[in-house]
């Protein structure tokens, strides 16, 4: 049986190109500890430019919100962005429900939503099937959540980065086009002792 | 359960909750069972831990890997359940060498009434061998705060990743008819 089409929930057919909304929001926010899921959205940050407050994962799917949550704990004076895409998200959905328990001022998550699961083949993603995360996050209690659809929007998410005053996700519509690869480093020891260091934090 | 039984299971979770203190743990992250109940109650009331409830335990694996790139340190209690759900999510300490520490309160093996809790709690500990993860046990009261002492060590001093396996015979027949 085919799979159902045409039932997306997206608030607005109008998307935003996603190496460029990446690039735009890093530069607006040096100071944040960025954690990015694996496959596109890390290669998105790289692209950006890398830094040792980048730390990219390469596998863990479903991971990055609650390490996120553990790293914006132990962290609260500094600003933690985690930058995913809608298939990581929805694996690790439960984990919004864990961070909207615990209310970490200083977390923001960015879903880079293109519907679809890129790095397999483009096969369709619950996001495009009917599941309206912003309806998801409110219900977990992240009430400032909301979808984003214009590169305008970047000041608004980064100055929630910067405030540290309320977790927060934003739903990125992006498109379904595949930029270049651009790859992270993908030795975990070595991006966990240069993400530590910055944190003036010694290795392992 | 009668008083004393009751009293030497305080003790040996006390037991834990202040080697954890001793140790240092900023983060206490938790899918409940019996057997935590009171380090999750302790967790809560102190205002230097971070008491996190999870909905499920691989969450737990990561919040943990978080709370070390930012420099606190954290660990997971759970059930023999909880550590089929965190298989995968386990490739994450092996992959970054993240120091890890749980607790694993064990179902299926002594005096299990439910037969569904088998499957699971008799393999627990070769699905944590499998994955890297060095296995501690204790079934002795007297002996839980220094194992966990050790495992603590292990963890936060040399880097490792550790479960302690607390054996089901701590924490008691379980009373299935409500009184």
């Amino acid at each position: 049986m085919g799979e159902k089409i045409m039932n997306t929930v997206r608030s607005s057919s109008k998307v935003v190109e996603r190496r460029e909304f990446v690039a735009k929001l890093v530069k607006e926010i040096p100071e944040a500890l960025i954690i990015t899921s694996l496959g596109s959205p890390s290669y998105d940050v790289f692209a950006a430019g890398d830094r040792a407050k980048n730390f990219y994962l390469w596998g863990a799917m479903g991971g990055s919100t609650p390490m996120g949550l553990g790293l914006a704990l132990a962290q609260p004076e500094k600003s933690v962005v985690v930058i995913t895409g809608d298939g990581e998200q929805l694996m690790g959905i439960g984990s919004l429900a864990t961070i909207g328990a615990k209310q970490p001022a200083n977390l923001t998550i960015v879903v880079l939503d293109n519907g679809h699961y890129g790095e397999t083949g483009m096969q369709r993603s619950h996001l495009s099937l009917g599941t309206d995360l912003v309806a998801v996050a409110k219900g977990f209690g992240i009430q400032d959540a909301y979808t984003v659809d214009d590169l305008n929007n970047i000041e608004m998410v980064a100055a929630r980065v910067k405030a540290r005053n309320g977790v927060s996700l934003a739903q990125v519509y992006i498109d379904t086009n595949e930029p270049v690869r651009a790859l992270p480093s993908r030795d975990g020891v070595h991006i966990k002792n240069r993400f530590r260091a910055e944190l003036d934090l010694q290795p392992f | 359960m009668d008083t004393s039984v009751m009293d030497v299971q305080q003790k040996w979770q006390e037991a834990i909750f202040n080697e954890l203190k001793k140790a240092n743990v900023r983060q206490v992250s938790y899918v409940p069972d019996a057997g935590h109940a009171l380090v999750i109650r302790k967790a809560q009331a102190d205002p230097e831990i971070h008491d996190i409830a999870l909905t499920t335990e691989e969450e737990g694996v990561a919040v943990n890997s978080g709370a070390w790139l930012g420099g606190q340190r954290s660990v997971l209690l759970m059930q023999s359940s909880g550590v089929g759900n965190c298989v995968n999510m386990f490739s994450l300490l092996r992959s970054c060498n993240f120091p890890f520490f749980t607790l694993v309160t064990m179902r299926g093996e002594y005096a299990e009434f439910n037969p569904w809790q088998g499957p699971m709690g008799k393999v627990t500990q070769q699905a944590l061998e499998l994955m890297g993860i060095t296995v501690l046990r204790v079934s002795d009261p007297d002996k839980v705060g220094e194992i966990v002492n050790a495992g603590l060590a292990s963890a936060f001093e040399a880097g490792e990743q550790v479960a302690v396996l607390l054996s089901q015979n701590l924490i008691g027949r379980k009373s299935w008819v409500r009184k």
